[in-house]
């Protein structure tokens, strides 16, 4: 009994830092990433006592995005302006971030590993409708952003509260039908089940990803993901050519650096979902429980251990995930924002009838064809 | 569920159902509404209705609350001070001494506090439920998504502009300004409340 809470906590703890660890270092790469496509130096500065250039190391900016800004946000004033509602002002920040972090709690980041006779299930929660959990947890984001703008007492900043719940409980519809249209395909609530359906091949050479089965759905929950992590191409919440900040305007120090985490979880979450439901989560391309069975003529089959099985599949998991948290940053400095009317027309009148037909072939197919995933 | 989270959620249960009613600024009512109705989610997803549980904590605080959240940033409510008439605090005493007398009864006749049985815990599953619905209920289910479908209908008949402006709004609806009046934006929200209300619907389809 205390072993199984031990393992427990050690797996969410492990997986809230490293999902904080990746905001993080996206956090970086947003900024030397945008420096690159813009063709600037980006920051460069700073260094822990000019060790890196005495090597001759290029400043590649770590110390400023990692150490110095964190150090400069957690030890500035923590501004609350006059007349605002110091409890929800406070509480605003941590409503945001604490949905997101919970979760990852059923985020399965490998199958099972075996570890002194105890087969460790690589899921901090096991829960049956992990797939109604996480829209569920989604949904409560909403009141960070919503009581933020409401809170402090500033125009912008209420404008900018009530656009972002505005356009998350919009965009929620079409993240809901995408995760429909998955669940019907897969016939389960489940992650690690539909992590697992995903192993195997098709024609003796194909991974069974969920891409080839559900591209249409893949595309929805993508755009409505990225929209309801407020980035660009919509960003409008935060607009700050009209909103100067939007909801967190009145913010300083560490309490905005908490509302930036959120931003970059969420990118996280995006990309973890997009890769568990549509790349197979941690399915290594021909790797099974007892090791590779490469395709081919000969079929070379290399024997692995549990634990390189697992080690292997993790891997996979977060490169996958990396990658797309890179996606997602790219395509911030790659598109103009939308307009807000042109937002709402664009979930409302172009994602939601495209995630209804979609919803409505998937289940057809399924029950009139009987396919089975 | 253990009785310890039990008694401690119906405490918090309790306590934010006090918070909606005894606070004075409207914000601050419905966030302890959306805490209550959140609290009452948890509780179904611990007593085996797993599904109901996460589908309320879905629609009502992540949709509903936050509409109501519009609705009082729109109207501009504001903070009250003590008001009411004579009568009304008569009838809200007598209210409350039925309440009281009832749940009196309630507790003079529950011998203990009893445990969910083994069959009550697998019947909330997701599974159970979407046969329940497709076989026995079918007809009544069948009525309600009508009555639903027919509710969408007509709140976007309501929000649609007249006919006469349609032109001249339509030209200038492009405006950012004009797409943030806010009576226009209690209109789409309007109608964005009834559409939410229809994804159980597709949930358990």
């Amino acid at each position: 009994m205390l072993i199984e809470l031990v393992i427990g906590a050690i797996k969410a703890i492990v997986i809230v830092l490293l999902v904080l660890g990746l905001s993080g270092v996206l956090l970086w790469f947003e900024r030397k990433g945008a420096a690159l496509i813009q063709d600037r130096i980006g920051a460069n500065r700073a260094a822990v006592f000019g060790w890196g250039r005495r090597l001759g190391l290029p400043n590649l900016g770590l110390v400023n995005t990692l150490l110095a800004d964190p150090l400069k946000l957690f030890t500035k004033e923590d501004f609350v302006p006059d007349g605002a509602d110091h409890f929800l002002h406070g509480l605003a920040p941590f409503l945001a971030l604490f949905p997101i972090l919970i979760a990852f709690a059923v985020v399965p980041v490998g199958d099972t590993l075996r570890v002194a006779q105890r087969n460790v299930n690589l899921q901090a929660a096991h829960v049956d409708v992990a797939a109604l959990y996480l829209l569920a947890v989604i949904g409560i984001g909403v009141y960070g952003l919503a009581l933020g703008g409401w809170a402090s007492n500033n125009r912008w900043s209420l404008l900018g509260g009530i656009r972002a719940s505005a356009q998350m409980i919009s965009y929620e519809l079409a993240l809901g039908l995408a995760f429909l249209a998955v669940v019907v395909t897969y016939g389960t609530l489940d992650l690690q089940e539909i992590c697992r359906l995903q192993g195997g091949v098709w024609f003796g050479w194909l991974p069974r990803w969920g891409i080839l089965v559900q591209p249409v759905s893949f595309l929805l929950l993508l755009t409505a993901g990225m929209a309801e992590s407020k980035r660009v191409p919509f960003d409008v919440p935060e607009a700050e050519s009209e909103l100067v900040a939007g909801y967190f305007t009145e913010y300083s120090g560490g309490k905005q650096a908490v509302f930036m985490i959120t931003d970059f979880a969420e990118v996280v979450l995006v990309a973890v979902l997009v890769t568990l439901f549509f790349f197979g989560g941690w399915q290594v391309p021909w790797l099974y429980a007892d090791g590779f069975h490469f395709p081919g003529p000969h079929g070379v089959f290399l024997p692995l251990p549990n634990y390189v099985v697992a080690i292997l599949q993790i891997v996979a998991f977060w490169l996958k995930t990396v990658f797309f948290c890179c996606f997602q940053i790219l395509v911030r400095w790659t598109l103009p924002r939308f307009r807000y009317d042109q937002l709402m027309q664009f979930g409302w009148k172009g994602l939601l009838p495209v995630g209804v037909l979609n919803l409505i072939l998937t289940a057809f197919v399924v029950v009139i064809a009987g396919a089975h995933y | 569920m253990s009785l310890g989270l039990f008694f401690f959620l119906a405490v918090l249960a309790a306590l934010s159902a006090l918070g909606v009613i005894a606070q004075r600024n409207p914000v601050h009512c419905l966030l302890a509404l959306a805490v209550n109705l959140l609290d009452i989610g948890v509780m179904f997803v611990g007593l085996g209705a797993v599904t109901v549980g996460f589908l309320q904590i879905i629609i009502y605080v992540g949709a509903i609350m936050v509409l109501f959240l519009f609705v009082i940033w729109l109207l501009n409510l504001q903070a009250e001070g003590f008001s009411g008439y004579l009568g009304l605090k008569l009838f809200g005493a007598i209210g409350a001494a039925a309440l009281a007398a009832e749940f009196a009864t309630l507790f003079l006749h529950t011998s203990r506090i009893s445990t969910p049985g083994a069959s009550a815990l697998t019947q909330g599953t997701i599974t159970t439920l979407g046969r329940h619905l497709f076989s026995d209920y079918l007809v009544a289910f069948e009525i309600t998504s009508l009555l639903l479908l027919a509710a969408v209908v007509g709140a976007i008949g309501l929000a649609r502009r007249p006919p006469l402006s349609a032109g001249l709004s339509a030209a200038a609806g492009s405006d950012l300004a004009t797409a943030e009046s806010p009576r226009q934006m209690s209109r789409s929200m309007s109608v964005s409340a009834e559409q939410q209300t229809t994804t159980p619907r597709a949930g358990s389809a």
